[in-house]
């Protein structure tokens, strides 16, 4: 038999389409669980260990015998840490692969790449990271800390070890600029005052001015609430100075990636930050999800804060699936808008039927040795800042990101 | 007087780090004139080299100072052999080639080293100036940029190779009809320029998170030092370099470090306006 190219393509056109078929049929039998997160690229420090959790907690449900009676598949794209690569592969998702639902993003760009595809193909979707606050849509489902629920726990705690003078420094991007807005609101409230904004570009590196200004006005407490690898410069340069006995520093970020493994403790210690999730948070759940870790991947270093958002997020789905008893997209966001709580290793995690944001434990903690000792544990927060603004009960049309005045 | 005193240390830490983002660079793009896009890159590769001999217990100022330079001179010798004596009086295809170079040095760090923000500690404590803190590393970052320049100048203008060298880079034509060889000559100073950007990136390692694209963030600030400076190499490179960096202090503690950047950049284009040739197209004219 003489084979041409063209005999040859629609020959193996044919077989591949044959090959195809058994897993459309099969199909029909599993749940799908669409997961799009960057795990290479510049963010995979954030992407990669989301994936791992998202993996560890659908192995977990299929272990204990699926949903409904069924398997979940997880279907995974890898974004790259690029934001157009999301609208691409969010289509795919929705369209092709009709996933049940998405899991995923990470910046708040990605977020809202995908967002709309979402709604208008009547998708649930999960955006399990912290992030400003605001987004109201009744099609998603948020379970991040934003930044009242931090700074709330944060700033008092950070100004009773203090002082009432205040300096802030700040990434210059939404988040920063938001939050910046949220610490000045809890400063005054606690009966302090903020001598001082600044904000910085995400390739600023170098601090030195900026160390000697804060010097020169004297305040009694820094925060920081500064992203990513440049701006990590700043709390080497602070230690560097000699800085760091003299006034004391609160974050919003550090450590979300695990930065403060990176700095050397003499760098990072004492340094007081407020999270959802610490590795050193001492309780038999997230002690159990150390160990269902470490077995899956070796060890359990790289856990961190949205890694644990983003398989507390999955099993919150699965929660909300097993109390709808079906796969309908309105059966499921009323079980989730009913009140719905799961118990996680960050702690009990309750979904708020106004915002479809959490109601979470938020621990304020210190570095110590490169780890998160926690102090104390506030629980069960509201988000307020985001219940200010969005009511999905009264509006359940409503379809923006509002912007938080304070 | 106590901040004036620590204003008048950072504009000379400014200056100084300025110096050294560029020094390499000035080398291969001032003399060489190979628009080298990878500078950034070899910086980059220079923090690395510091960051693992230190985590593999060799002591930091060896690392920096030696080891790193050496290091990422002789991965510019390489790339030099490889790539860029194909491309020699070619500027627009240096640009295209050393762009990929940066992409693909981005792409080694990653693999090596993973997409992850590391980091060392600086060997110098901080120490007071009255009321005031200051990072004690800014000086040595001075006293290296000092001797850097000193380095350099005494090389160029004292030694045999020096002389070879600028004659070679003047008219390469003359220089072989003498009986030296230009391939030679280009091949040792780009090793060098590669190892003076080695160099830069090693000793501002401990000052940074590095991560593998850290690069871009010296890159611009370089080629704007080098090209403001103008033809002279170690005349415009510290006239440029004391120029920016005022400028870009002066705004930071005015207003604030993005208007430092502003200034800086804006400076740079009304400089150019007024001297499209460079400080040194005007003045120090003829000086090294």
């Amino acid at each position: 038999m003489s084979l041409n190219r063209r005999k040859f393509f629609a020959s193996t056109a044919a077989l591949a389409g044959a090959s195809m078929l058994p897993r459309a049929v099969m199909a029909a039998d599993t749940i799908k669980l669409g997961s799009i997160l960057d795990t290479s690229g510049i963010f995979d420090a954030y992407g990669k260990p989301m994936d791992m959790a998202a993996r560890l907690a659908v192995d977990e449900i299929n272990a204990a015998g699926g949903l409904l009676g069924k398997q979940v598949e997880v279907v995974a794209y890898d974004t790259q840490s690029d934001m157009a690569l999301y609208s691409q592969y969010g289509q795919q998702l929705t369209r092709q692969d009709q996933v049940d639902v998405v899991h995923g993003g990470i910046l708040s760009a990605s977020r809202e790449a995908i967002r709309q595809t979402m709604r208008k193909t009547r998708t649930p979707y999960f955006y399990n990271v912290l992030y400003e606050g605001g987004v109201c849509d009744r099609n998603i489902f948020i379970n991040g800390v934003t930044p009242a629920q931090q700074v709330e726990a944060l700033v008092p705690y950070a100004m009773g070890k203090s002082g009432k003078k205040v300096y802030i420094l700040a990434a210059d991007y939404n988040y920063g600029q938001i939050t910046a807005r949220w610490i000045q609101k809890f400063v005054a409230d606690n009966g302090g005052e903020t001598v001082g904004v600044d904000f910085f570009p995400l390739d600023v590196s170098d601090f030195g001015s900026t160390i000697a200004k804060i010097q020169s006005v004297g305040p009694d407490l820094v925060i920081a609430p500064l992203v990513g690898g440049a701006h990590l410069s700043f709390f080497r340069q602070w230690a560097a100075a000699g800085m760091k006995d003299r006034i004391p520093l609160a974050s919003t970020t550090l450590g979300v990636g695990n930065e403060h493994k990176v700095l050397t403790p003499e760098e990072g210690n004492g340094i007081m930050v407020a999270y959802n999730y610490s590795q050193e948070l001492d309780t038999p759940a997230n002690n159990a999800f150390k160990e269902k870790w470490a077995d899956a991947y070796g060890d359990s270093n790289l856990i961190h804060e949205i890694a644990v958002s983003n398989y507390q997020g999955v099993m919150t789905w699965a929660e909300a699936v097993r109390q709808a008893g079906s796969m309908d997209r309105d059966a499921l966001i009323a079980a989730l808008e009913s009140g719905l709580s799961i118990d996680g290793p960050a702690g009990k995690i309750t979904v708020d039927p106004k915002t479809h944001h959490a109601v979470l434990d938020v621990h304020i903690m210190e570095i110590e040795d490169q780890g998160m000792k926690v102090i104390e544990t506030l629980p069960q927060r509201q988000p307020i800042d985001t219940q200010a603004v969005c009511d999905l009960s009264a509006n359940p049309d409503d379809n923006t990101q509002y912007e938080i005045e304070i | 007087m106590d901040l004036t005193v620590v204003i008048l240390v950072e504009m000379l830490y400014a200056v100084a780090s300025l110096i050294l983002i560029s020094a390499g660079l000035a080398v291969v793009f001032g003399m060489m004139k190979v628009i080298n896009l990878a500078h950034g890159e070899f910086m980059m590769m220079g923090g690395y080299a510091t960051i693992t001999a230190v985590n593999l217990g060799v002591n930091i100022f060896v690392a920096m100072l030696i080891i790193a330079p050496l290091v990422v001179g002789l991965i510019g010798l390489v790339v030099e052999r490889l790539v860029i004596r194909h491309l020699y009086g070619r500027l627009v295809d240096t640009m295209l080639a050393t762009w990929g170079l940066s992409l693909f040095f981005i792409g080694l760090a990653t693999m090596i080293f993973g997409n992850t923000t590391t980091g060392i500690s600086t060997p110098i404590p901080g120490f007071a100036i009255g009321n005031y803190q200051i990072n004690g590393y800014n000086f040595f970052i001075i006293v290296v940029a000092i001797l850097l320049l000193i380095g350099m100048l005494s090389i160029l203008k004292a030694t045999r190779a020096g002389l070879i060298a600028r004659g070679a880079m003047q008219r390469s034509d003359m220089a072989a009809a003498l009986g030296y060889s230009p391939d030679r000559i280009y091949m040792a100073t780009f090793f060098c320029g590669s190892a003076l950007s080695g160099l830069a990136g090693a000793v501002l390692a401990p000052l940074v998170g590095l991560v593998p694209t850290s690069g871009g963030a010296y890159i611009a600030k370089a080629f704007i030092t080098v090209i403001a400076g103008g033809p002279s190499l170690i005349a415009g490179l510290f006239s440029s370099a004391g120029f920016f960096g005022v400028v870009n202090q002066i705004f930071t503690f005015a207003i604030s470090p993005v208007i430092g950047e502003v200034a800086l950049l804006v400076a740079a284009v009304v400089l150019l306006r007024l001297l499209p040739q460079g400080i040194t197209g005007k003045f120090f004219k003829g000086k090294l």
